[in-house]
């Protein structure tokens, strides 16, 4: 790959606190190599800051490889940043330009309080998962593999939506601050298999209920299927107002668990 | 490049960690479709099904006022068509009080589920972004949804006024829906704001006829390249035909007619 520095400006949401007042700061970043990720482009700006006595810029991130869903904010009003199915850690600094201006921001939503400057509290998705996002099984001997057939399409789907990592992009990217992409896909990975059957219609409602609980509603506009790092389809969503519409109105949890 | 670290002097303190607040509690109490009413997805489905029968209403509409184009007869004897039907069946205006109170129905549950999802929505996000945000996908459609739903019910009062009970309209006749529309439609004012009305009417429905769809969970990968293509021909047909009215009318390519038929005795104003 090639060798020439990049210059950018960058300007980051500073916040030491919940409590305390945050603005932005803007840092001039010489010397960015082009196959740098974004979070080793914040490593070098936080190697200086720390350099010079300041405090670093405080972000989450864990695996670096775009599989664990902890890295991410906002980059120029996008989550994850302008590349298609991308984490923030799998975004190349090869893809802005030399001389870029980039503005970084937390996560804003009334689910994800901010803990420090891009860092926002995720502790909202566990109460959902918490709720409903498993099954139940007996843990009696491992049984064969592939022992309850499935149709090619249905695990496919199936695994589509459980591709899901939970980053909260989808809450970030929602003009509504809704976490209707998340849930739904934690919800149908499971509804869509013979193994989630047993639970499906509380799952749904309580799922829905705990989402209610602390996100926004969804109205269509498809920003999150853009922002989230693992392409998920809004598809789940539609099948999730399907199962709690059934769930509800047709009481499917009172009269048993008839299959759809 | 600096790449020696130097350890920060002062210790990190790590800042407490507030966890996320409840922006409201669903009490799981109530009648099935009350609480299904208080999801905000339960919310989406009647915004869904009361639009749905708000569009029909929309289609109705424009077929009706389209007989403009057959004559001033057949329009008059379509209005008396629809304080009659069906027929001897029932009473007089019965049906017709009974289609409009389902109207009216529809219409005031598709504004209170817009109203507290608007609600339930600015509480999901107290802080908003500081910085701009650049929007990938929504629409221009989809982020005026409220505005152009405003500009449609205000509109909807004044046309009410105009050429239902006539309070807008000087010249209004009961009993003459062409020479009332035709009369309301040469006033270049309220032409526009019949345009203005009706763009703003055409976005709302580009959006909604899509979203409904999505709304009602009906998706399945053989329909929803349709679904789309339903919106915008569906957007697009009630744009062209309710806009024909104010231009053919200005253009007096339809125009006042004389005399009047029965059963409108009024003097005529052509």
């Amino acid at each position: 790959m090639s060798n020439a520095s990049m210059r950018i400006t960058l300007t980051v949401w500073r916040q030491a606190s919940a409590d305390a007042g945050g603005g932005f700061e803007t840092y001039d970043v010489p010397g960015v190599s082009p196959d740098m990720s974004f979070l080793e482009m914040l490593d070098v700006v936080n190697e200086r800051l720390m350099h010079d006595g300041k405090e670093p810029i405080a972000f989450d991130h864990d695996c670096r490889e775009g599989i664990c869903g902890a890295c991410g904010f906002m980059i120029n009003g996008q989550a994850h940043g302008p590349e298609r199915a991308t984490a923030t850690c799998q975004l190349h600094m090869r893809k802005f330009r030399d001389g870029d201006h980039l503005t970084i921001e937390p996560w804003r939503a009334a689910g994800f309080p901010l803990v420090k400057d891009l860092i926002v509290d995720r502790t909202a998705f566990d109460r959902i998962i918490e709720s409903g996002g498993y099954v139940s099984v007996g843990t009696g001997g491992a049984p064969d593999g592939n022992l309850i057939p499935i149709p090619k399409p249905v695990a496919d789907a199936a695994m589509d939506a459980a591709a899901c990592i939970g980053c909260g992009a989808c809450v970030a990217a929602c003009p509504n601050g809704a976490a209707q992409l998340f849930t739904s896909a934690k919800m149908q990975h499971l509804n869509l298999l013979p193994q989630g059957q047993a639970e499906r219609w509380d799952r749904t409602v309580n799922m829905v209920e705990s989402m209610e609980t602390y996100f926004g509603s969804c109205t269509n506009h498809r920003e999150c299927e853009a922002a989230c790092p693992k392409s998920i389809s809004i598809d789940f969503i539609a099948l999730m107002n399907k199962d709690y519409a059934k769930a509800q109105l047709k009481q499917r949890r009172l009269i048993g668990q008839t299959f759809p | 490049m600096a790449t020696t670290a130097t350890p920060p002097t002062k210790p990190v303190k790590t800042p407490p960690v507030t966890p996320a607040r409840p922006i409201r509690k669903l009490v799981p109490n109530g009648p099935p479709i009350l609480r299904f009413y208080r999801s905000s997805v339960g919310k989406k489905w009647v915004m869904a099904v009361t639009g749905l029968m708000l569009m029909g209403f929309v289609v109705f509409h424009l077929i009706g006022n389209l007989k403009l184009y057959l004559s001033k007869e057949e329009i008059n004897l379509y209005g008396e068509a629809l304080r009659d039907m069906p027929g001897h069946l029932l009473p007089r205006t019965v049906l017709l009080w009974t289609l409009r109170s389902g109207l009216f129905v529809a219409f005031v549950l598709h504004l209170h589920s817009a109203y507290s999802l608007t609600m339930i929505n600015r509480k999901a996000r107290p802080q908003q972004y500081q910085s701009r945000r650049d929007y990938v996908a929504a629409d221009f459609a989809s982020r005026t949804m409220r505005w152009t739903g405003i500009i449609v019910l205000l509109y909807l009062v004044f046309h009410l006024m105009d050429l239902t009970w006539g309070t807008a309209n000087s010249e209004w006749v009961r009993g003459d829906p062409y020479n009332n529309l035709v009369y309301s439609l040469q006033r270049p004012v309220v032409a526009l704001a019949y345009a203005v009305a009706n763009i703003a009417l055409a976005f709302h429905l580009y959006h909604g006829a899509w979203s409904m769809f999505q709304s009602m969970g009906i998706n399945n990968p053989r329909i929803n390249k349709l679904r789309r293509s339903f919106a915008t021909a569906f957007a697009g047909l009630i744009l062209v035909g309710n806009l024909s009215f104010p231009i053919l009318i200005q253009l007096h390519v339809v125009d006042l007619q004389c005399p009047h038929t029965e059963p409108t005795t009024a003097p005529c104003k052509a």
